[in-house]
């Protein structure tokens, strides 16, 4: 699993390190891969920053998409059962 | 004689109102952190709907039994207050989370995931190659999961 936002390096580091997440968490400053992925949410950060909307995709070991999930909501977030549920796929 | 200073406290007025603020603030401080309290503020809104009943006491009190209560007069102004706050969650959790992009060039099911090339928490390159071949637990990987996310946490 791999996280993506447009925070910094140093910030996703103390993420981790006040969350425990040991997951990967990348970044993507410039929103190149989120643009790639059509999925910026323009000015919608604080101070008018581009982010990233919600968005989950699992891939497949090919890369290809198995299954994604984009929300209606940005409080409204795929939960842990459903990604699991989602990852039973690929067993 | 008979006065305003005799007439009682009318609490139940505060208490709605304080519990409207919370109601609102707790969300985003607390409930938003855990799944099943941030995808449908159940939390939330049970909170507003005790807040309203004590509101409604209170005013019921003050206008019901007004030679023994207050808050004719500020029980109204912490009613429209909470109220508003209200109206500011719904739209803050219900209306204008929804604004958002289209999306229509986001890849589909089947699609072959575009590649990239990312830095981790530590500075170091990662792509998504990288995350589709390095063994995880000593195996290859069955597949990846993209999470992108707002950030600024």
């Amino acid at each position: 699993m791999a996280a993506i936002s447009v925070d910094l390096p140093s910030d996703s580091r103390n993420l981790r390190a006040k969350r425990g997440y040991t997951f990967t968490i990348l970044s993507d400053p410039d929103a190149t891969v989120i643009k790639r992925y059509d999925l910026l949410h323009p000015k919608a950060g604080p101070d008018e920053h581009d982010v990233a909307r919600p968005a989950e995709f699992l891939l497949d070991s090919a890369g290809r998409v198995r299954w994604l999930n984009l929300t209606e909501s940005y409080w409204v977030r795929a939960t842990p059962e459903q990604l699991l549920q989602a990852t039973s796929a690929l067993r | 004689m008979a006065t305003e200073a005799k007439r009682a406290w009318n609490w139940l007025l505060w208490a709605g109102f304080g519990l409207s603020v919370v109601a609102f603030l707790s969300y985003f401080a607390v409930f938003a952190n855990f799944p099943s309290t941030r995808n449908l503020p159940w939390a939330n809104l049970i909170l507003f709907a005790i807040a309203a009943g004590l509101l409604v006491a209170g005013m019921r009190r003050a206008f019901g039994q007004a030679q023994f209560y207050r808050g004719k007069v500020f029980g109204s102004i912490l009613s429209v207050l909470s109220a508003l706050i209200f109206g500011v969650f719904v739209l803050a959790i219900f209306v204008y989370p929804r604004h958002l992009p289209v999306s229509a060039a986001a890849p589909k099911v089947g699609a072959k995931a575009p590649d990239f090339n990312l830095t981790d928490s530590d500075n170091r390159p990662v792509s998504l190659s990288n995350l589709l071949t390095e063994p995880v637990g000593g195996a290859a990987p069955k597949g990846v999961m993209l999470v992108f996310y707002r950030g600024y946490w």
